[in-house]
């Protein structure tokens, strides 16, 4: 593979679009795209759920009585900060600089940690008031939906302290770069998730 | 190679070609755009500022397809050229999907919501 890199083009005859995509590793990105479209159907099918079983409160408490919108924005910046501070990572990647790219990926993780934390104090405090997943079709799929992206972001940091493992062992490797760049996606995509969650399950059930 | 490549090339010197890192600006433009898409539908919702419910909820809606189009263009560097179109490919894809999952069930369940109603009389339908 390495040995492909350095041959001049003059040597080697390919097809124009088929350049660079051994050595690249983004061929792994089409598929690490493909996994995350499939991912998009599974929020899909939930943003249905609970578009269907949203309004059934069953005489229980409804999206006004529960949610808390500053803390919602609270969280959702968390998430927001983490992002661009995964693209400062991976800007750093592309310079080589390790050092300040771990810097950033810790601070990802802490932002990322940040938003677990409060997503879990916001559904202890459902669940302490008695809205639990099992009092009503409003709140099982609440907890459905909103608990998965929560898992999705749980992974996400679990899978980001991995790779900075294996960075601090083996340094900026192509192997490491590419699931660098697996990550950087897969983070991203969250942050396009919470979008629809923050938009379709607190702001319009506080309109409801 | 293309001038273009070379350019390239340069501009992420250590990197293989063919994938898109971004820079600095786009980013924090992205992020700018983010923060303001955001802040207005809350802000929207918070203080009730339309006065009128279908309103702000088509504008937030509205609010949330431009921002994760920003998040698309800005953070995942999404381009119809990256991976010969493939990328784009898939993405109308699901897109498509996932219109016909969100529209199919909401619009099957609510006609089953309201032709299940108690009181619905049975004898007019056709």
């Amino acid at each position: 593979m390495a040995l492909a890199h350095d041959v001049t083009d003059d040597t080697i005859f390919h097809l124009e679009d088929d350049h660079g995509h051994a050595e690249s590793g983004s061929s792994t990105m089409l598929g690490f795209w493909m996994y995350l479209m499939s991912d998009c159907l599974i929020f899909a099918m939930l943003f249905a759920v609970y578009g269907v079983l949203g309004g059934n409160y069953a005489a229980g408490p409804a999206p006004k009585d529960l949610f808390d919108l500053p803390l919602v924005a609270l969280n959702t910046s968390m998430l927001l900060l983490s992002s661009i501070t995964y693209g400062f990572a991976m800007l750093e990647m592309a310079k080589g600089r390790v050092g300040p790219m771990q810097a950033w990926l810790v601070i990802t993780g802490l932002f990322g940690l940040a938003f677990i934390g409060i997503e879990l104090y916001e559904f202890a405090h459902l669940i302490h008031e008695g809205a639990t997943p099992q009092r009503s079709g409003f709140l099982s799929s609440f907890f459905a939906l909103v608990g998965t992206h929560g898992l999705h972001v749980t992974f996400g940091l679990v899978w980001l302290v991995v790779l900075m493992v294996q960075v601090s062992k083996h340094g900026l490797i192509a192997a490491n770069q590419r699931r660098l760049m697996c990550l950087s996606m897969f983070w991203h995509f969250l942050d396009v998730i919470w979008i629809g969650v923050f938009t379709f399950v607190y702001l319009m059930g506080m309109l409801r | 190679m293309s001038t273009g490549h070379q350019a390239d090339a340069k501009h992420h010197a250590r990197l293989h070609h063919g994938v898109d890192h971004g820079s600095l600006k786009g980013y924090l433009t992205g992020f700018g755009l983010s923060v303001l898409l955001t802040a207005i539908p809350f802000w929207l919702v918070m203080s009730n500022a339309l006065g009128n419910q279908t309103a702000s909820a088509i504008a937030i809606m509205g609010f949330a397809v431009v921002q994760i189009v920003v998040h698309m263009v800005f953070f995942l560097h999404m381009n119809t050229r990256s991976e010969s179109g493939w990328i784009m490919m898939a993405l109308i894809f699901t897109l498509i999907l996932v219109v016909i999952t969100l529209t199919g069930s909401l619009w099957v369940m609510y006609h089953l919501n309201t032709n299940m109603m108690p009181g619905h009389d049975m004898g007019q339908m056709p």
